[in-house]
């Protein structure tokens, strides 16, 4: 059998439990309510592919441990490089000082190593294990397919990028749990070219899966012509217009509307504070009542996905808004301690140099009945966005935006012509009840998505049926 | 610092013995301290420090990047084996090659970016501080009631490089900041926005009590926004908003972008781009600035580059590698994320200041908008197309009248930078990259 995550970091640094009882012990001693420490040892590697040439293969070791203590609100955090008792300890006594109530007194947590209850990522061939040549194959592979695509594509770049990333988790009630987590993530561009007129195009995907994600479902030969068509496509594009209509969503990665719209808003944090737009709203309506959106982290194989949360928590699947009616919020354990609700398995952090915090997993909308034809069917003037770029939220006002890459303008029932880029904004609290049409094709990303929040980033998924909503703002320059 | 010249010449040797052509270190070691507020109390505190080291190494005109937080004998030997072996396997490029020896820096003057105050200040004190900020803006208003973030923080990092053409140069930086989010709330609608500073050294920092009043007073001023129609009007970039179109046009002079025909700029340089009252200045040298270094990640000493002179493209901002690309010469702006080649960055990065005051040119308009805050990345570099989600305050016979939310504002860079009108007098450096309020004569405010 395999090492695991806890057996990895055990005989790799030489860290007993006991030291690890002791260490949560001391982290303790100023007289706080919690303690974790956070143990990760990741690699990355990537090939980067430009002007046809593979311009560098790179790879990233980064170790260290981050060491939490919680008193009421406050926290206090400190981490480490190096994975020894006494730079632990060093850490551990930086972060206690949070708490000022005790009186330097260490006991010692008896801490059991439990095994995770589920396996969420699929993985045949791990690509910690496929060769750097096998990788760089891919990426050249793409340049060759979008140049022969049309000689109007100028220029292609690939970059290739996996993650083999080992966690483990101890926390002061004596959880110790581990995890391996692979991640991996292939990103295609290409400029277009017509007489001076440049274009672009991207496509890309990932998950947590192996090499064969990439020989069947993401091969190379589909994101060079996604990425290739797209550029072409705009080359054709007209001004978007301007003001208030008719949009019809697309499925899949539009679903960024959910992140930005409600996720955010919905994190714990911000509704403990009262900081979000929607901060009192639980059990009200902030959605049609077509609308059913889910933050789920248990979904095999997805980029948002995770066995354990970055507290050691198992992820699970969190009913957000029901039939357009507030149900829940994404939870970590402070938020969820001060607030006195479960927690959802939500608590993400960027890196061991990092608090957690409460984050987004794999954020979808519930598929409605619709067909997709039936509902550009429906609309007199619009536009149809069927690719974005990224999107943001202010939590406080709601205001939010996303931005179309790929859109057409939608008139008399049909879709016509391609419009450039263009910012969508709206009001997160009331966007969603002008959702009046739900398609029956609901699909989730194909794992590109990274999420900021207060300078941390992590991987995220979302997903989207397609969707009509009856107005909103499109920020384009033809009026 | 705890790490020594030696120690980043005896990991470049080592590559060099394992058969590279050439090779690079870098060391990057620092220390962050942070300090959130909330409420009177302490939210969180934050105190470590780490260190990092990238080595890159070509082979035969072929290279790789790696790079390690575990300094070890082992781990340094495996990086430095596995480098050679992964470059290997790259493409050959013709234009690959650290710089020309005679070009390095050799001696550099004190920029001062190393405050000793700084690196010695109490926690106490520093918590004192995000404790002030957060009271000043609370105390500036009763409808200040609630806050999304706010403290102080402080970092220093030391950088140690070498090369194997001979290059080896250190310098240390300090850095902190302090910066509020208050929530202004009234009629059951909350606003928020924030105020901050960030500097080299601690004394040049802004007072407290003066980021606390005119972050509560940004977030007050947003109370009751709505939209309005969509129209073509002028539109005025308040000086933080400015700054961020600024950062999208570094996006469109770096050499990373002009290499890969992936910018509107492309094949313009000499040509008029923008008004006349346009002049953008990268400038490396500036003493105590954020921007400032001695040398860059080629080992270049750096230098002032003026990219755009009253409206002409003078130049690109190019590192070793696209300015050979280009047949032209580094303008010294290489840096490097440790684990991979180097890209382009820009150093202090500003717009010359123009005559008006901010009033002034707010008084110049008759209908139009004052953006203060921007949302979301809707900039297309490529095709200069620009659609952002935005807020600020509407303008009518030259005063400031009800606070804006929830439209765009849309145009195309090509034409908006020809169509700025007005260049404020008020260029202050709290970033890297700084301008002064900016006035566009039309754009597309997209709203009911």
């Amino acid at each position: 059998m395999k090492q695991s995550a806890i057996e990895f970091f055990t005989s790799h640094f030489n860290v007993t439990l006991s030291e690890i009882g002791r260490l949560l012990g001391i982290a303790l001693s100023k007289g706080g309510d919690y303690a974790d420490l956070y143990f990760e040892y990741r690699i990355n590697n990537s090939v980067m592919l430009e002007e046809t040439l593979v311009k560098s293969a790179s790879k990233s070791i980064s170790q260290g441990v981050g060491v939490r203590v919680n008193a009421g609100e406050k926290t206090g955090y400190a981490y480490t490089d190096e994975i020894s008792f006494e730079s632990i300890k060093r850490a551990a006594l930086t972060a206690a000082y949070i708490a000022q109530s005790g009186q330097d007194q260490v006991t010692p947590i008896n801490v059991t190593a439990i095994s995770n209850k589920h396996n969420f990522y699929d993985v045949a061939e791990p690509l910690s294990e496929v060769s750097a040549s096998k990788k760089i194959g891919l990426v050249k592979e793409v340049d060759s397919i979008a140049r022969n695509f049309d000689k109007r594509i100028r220029e292609v770049q690939a970059m290739f990028f996996d993650e083999y990333k080992i966690v483990m988790i101890a926390t002061s009630e004596g959880v110790l749990v581990g995890d391996i987590q692979p991640l991996s993530r292939f990103g295609v561009s290409c400029i277009a070219d017509e007489d001076g007129n440049l274009q672009m195009g991207r496509a890309g995907g990932g998950g947590r899966q192996g090499m064969e994600l990439f020989q069947t479902e993401l091969t190379p030969k589909k994101l060079a012509e996604e990425a290739a068509r797209q550029a072409i496509v705009n080359l054709e594009a007209v001004e978007a217009p301007a003001g208030t209509m008719e949009v019809v969503l697309g499925p899949g990665w539009p679903g960024i509307l959910l992140h930005e719209a409600v996720g955010h808003g919905l994190e714990a944090d911000f509704n403990r504070k009262k900081t979000s737009a929607f901060a009192d709203l639980l059990g009200q309506r902030v959605a049609s009542e077509l609308c059913t959106v889910v933050d789920d982290g248990t979904l095999p194989g997805k980029r948002g996905t995770l066995n354990i949360d970055d507290e050691g928590n198992p992820t699970t699947s969190t009913v957000l808004i029901e039939k357009g009616i507030l149900k829940g919020f994404i939870n970590d354990k402070l938020n969820a301690r001060l607030l006195g609700v479960p927690y959802t398995g939500n608590g993400r952090r960027e890196s061991y140099h990092h608090i957690p915090m409460p984050r987004m997993t794999n954020t979808f909308m519930l598929a409605g009945t619709e067909t997709t034809e039936d509902i550009i069917r429906s609309v007199k003037r619009g536009i149809y966005a069927v690719q974005f770029g990224g999107g943001q939220v202010d939590i406080t006002n709601g205001k939010f935006v996303f931005s179309a890459s790929e859109a057409y303008l939608i008139e008399d029932g049909k879709v016509t012509a391609p419009v450039r880029g263009a910012t969508l904004i709206g009001n997160g609290p009331d966007a969603l009840t002008k959702v009046t049409a739900v398609g029956n094709d609901m699909q989730l990303d194909h794992g590109i998505g990274t999420c900021g929040k207060d300078g941390q980033s992590v991987p995220v998924g979302v997903g989207l049926p397609t969707i009509k909503i009856s107005e909103m703002t499109v920020g384009g320059t033809k009026r | 610092m705890k790490n020594t010249k030696d120690f980043a010449e005896s990991i470049v040797s080592a590559a060099m013995r394992k058969g590279a052509t050439a090779a690079e270190v870098m060391i990057v070691e620092g220390s962050e301290f942070s300090v959130g507020v909330r409420l009177g109390q302490i939210e969180k505190l934050k105190d470590s420090a780490s260190q990092h080291l990238g080595l890159r190494v070509l082979w035969e005109g072929r290279q790789a990047a790696l790079s390690t937080s575990d300094f070890s004998k082992d781990a340094i030997d495996k990086l430095v084996q596995e480098a050679v072996e992964l470059a290997q396997l790259t493409s050959v490029d013709d234009q690959l090659c650290l710089p020309d020896p005679t070009d390095f820096a050799k001696d550099w003057p004190d920029l001062a970016l190393y405050d000793p105050e700084l690196d010695s200040l109490s926690p106490d004190k520093k918590i004192e501080l995000g404790l002030a900020v957060e009271a000043a803006a609370r105390n500036a208003d009763s409808r200040i009631v609630n806050f999304d973030g706010g403290g102080f923080d402080s970092a220093s990092r030391g950088l140690i490089m070498a090369n194997s053409l001979g290059f080896v140069g250190s310098y240390e930086t300090t850095a902190c900041s302090l910066s509020i989010v208050p929530i202004a709330s009234e009629n059951g609608k909350m606003q928020q926005d924030y105020w901050y500073d960030n500097k080299r050294k601690f004394s040049e920092l802004e007072s407290a009590d003066s980021i606390g009043k005119k972050a509560a007073e940004r977030a007050l001023r947003k109370l009751g926004g709505r939209k309005v129609k969509t129209q073509r009007v002028p539109v005025i970039f308040d000086q933080r908003v400015a700054s961020s179109l600024l950062g999208d046009l570094f996006q469109a002079v770096s050499g990373d972008a002009i290499i890969k025909k992936s910018s509107f700029l492309v094949g313009k340089l000499e040509e008029k781009i923008a008004s006349d009252l346009l002049t953008i200045i990268d400038d490396g040298q500036m003493v105590g600035r954020l921007g400032s270094r001695p040398f860059d990640s080629d080992g270049l000493p750096t230098q002032k580059t003026i990219v755009i002179e009253k409206g002409r493209l003078n130049s690109y901002l190019l590192n070793t590698y696209t300015a050979r690309k280009l047949g032209m010469k580094s303008t010294a702006n290489a840096t490097r994320g440790l684990s991979g080649p180097p890209s382009v960055t820009c150093n202090n990065f500003f717009i010359a200041a123009g005559k008006n005051s901010p009033k002034e040119i707010i008084s110049s308009v008759k209908n139009g908008f004052f953006v203060t805050d921007l949302l979301g990345f809707g900039v297309n570099i490529v095709t200069g197309d620009y659609s952002r989600g935005a807020s600020g305050i509407w303008i009518e016979n030259g005063e400031l009248t009800y606070p804006v939310e929830e439209v765009t504002i849309a145009g195309n860079l090509k034409e908006m930078l020809k169509q700025i009108e007005m260049v404020g007098n008020d260029l202050d450096f709290r970033d890297r990259i700084s301008a002064p309020t900016l006035k566009i004569e039309q754009m597309t405010v997209s709203g009911e």
